[in-house]
């Protein structure tokens, strides 16, 4: 690929997703694009550039966009924070929150749907400490077409080994077939919606937790801060934020501070 | 066998047996941490092994993962039921193991 093209389709990315692509990561535009390129009879990625430079066909964009982001998502993935939701977020915040009983949790980054069904779960778990609560999660991503089998809520046998305790699975799946379908009693706990994280996420309404974990990598510091400064004002005072093992909000924005011995959880500031 | 090269690369000590009888044989002379447990085995299949090994000195310390091909739920349930901690249907890859191995403690 020459660097125009380069400078073009990268730019063109970073513009509508906020995913930064270095020319080291070329070959990701290659393995990703390429299938693009053959749905729409285009012989190579030279021509799938050169048809969205000239036709600037908005559908076609939006294709090039969702076939870059990556949609990489286990159940319970790393295990920890789902450990540090239940035994030290939830509880301070079910209790400021005992006499209105609502709480709302969004997965800023939910691909598949395996983040915000584990969070359902977990909420389900502690039973009748949550009876009466109207309790909502939000999934959204920027991608429509792994939003589509986010509400199918039907997993392979081996994404449902990749982070579901069996007993787990037992009791919060049936099995069709091959595949491991997710309870209605879990899949009703949670929605699914489109949104871009470049967007004023405002019209989401408000979030008690946030998940926005493993995304922000993607992204340039502007971009990160600007993301972040968007969420905490979706949160209340005592709002708490999860990021992704790798990802910080030091250096990044002053909105959010760790919490001590909490790693990857965030409170509101 | 795929399972105890993914173990291997992840730094655990492993041992093999031949059959059911001959892996009891091998836990009563040394308890394991951990036992991986196919349900088909010949002499002494897979459920039986865990009943005996459960009933064994020391049996109720080791923690053990099926992973087999019987995939249906009633050999899960009984396997669970059996003390089995965690269960793999096969097929599997190595970010099954890990987060298999991961939920039961030993990662």
């Amino acid at each position: 690929m020459n660097p125009a093209d380069f400078e073009f389709i990268s730019s063109l990315i970073l513009s509508r997703s906020g995913l930064v692509l270095t020319p080291d990561k070329s070959y990701l535009l290659e393995s990703r694009l390429m299938p693009v390129a053959r749905k729409h009879g285009l012989k190579d990625l030279d021509d799938l550039i050169n048809t969205v430079r000239s036709r600037k066909d908005e559908a076609l964009i939006v294709e090039v966009t969702e076939a870059m982001t990556t949609n990489e998502s286990f159940f319970f993935r790393d295990t920890k924070p789902f450990d540090l939701l239940r035994d030290e977020v939830l509880p301070p915040v079910l209790e400021k929150r005992a006499s209105q009983k609502r709480l709302r949790i969004w997965c800023a980054a939910a691909s598949s749907g395996q983040e915000p069904y584990s969070i359902a779960i977990v909420l389900k778990e502690l039973g009748a400490k949550l009876a009466g609560w109207k309790i909502e999660i939000v999934g959204t991503d920027i991608s429509h077409d792994i939003l589509k089998k986010a509400a199918k809520a039907q997993y392979s046998q081996f994404e449902v080994q990749r982070g579901m305790p069996i007993q787990l699975l037992l009791k919060y799946f049936d099995k069709v077939d091959e595949n491991w379908v997710v309870k209605p009693e879990i899949q009703n706990m949670v929605q699914f919606k489109y949104w871009n994280l470049l967007e004023d996420p405002k019209p989401l309404g408000n979030f008690d937790i946030v998940f926005c974990r493993n995304v922000l990598i993607y992204f340039d510091a502007k971009t990160k801060g600007t993301v972040l400064d968007s969420i905490s004002k979706l949160m209340p005072d005592d709002g708490m934020l999860f990021l992704g093992g790798a990802e910080t909000v030091l250096g990044v924005t002053e909105k959010f501070k760790p919490v001590p011995g909490q790693r990857g959880v965030y409170a509101r500031v | 066998m795929v399972a105890r090269k993914i173990l291997q690369e992840l730094e655990f000590e492993t041992s093999e047996a031949a059959d059911g009888q001959l892996a009891l044989d091998a836990c009563n002379a040394s308890m394991p941490d951990a036992v991986l447990l196919d349900w088909n085995m010949p002499v002494m299949d897979g459920i039986t092994f865990l009943r005996e090994l459960r009933k064994a000195p020391g049996g109720d310390k080791p923690i053990v993962i099926f992973c087999t091909t019987e995939n249906d739920l009633d050999h899960i349930q009984e396997a669970m039921n059996v003390g089995a901690n965690e269960y793999i249907m096969k097929p599997f890859d190595s970010d099954i193991i890990q987060a298999k191995f991961q939920q039961v403690g030993l990662l």
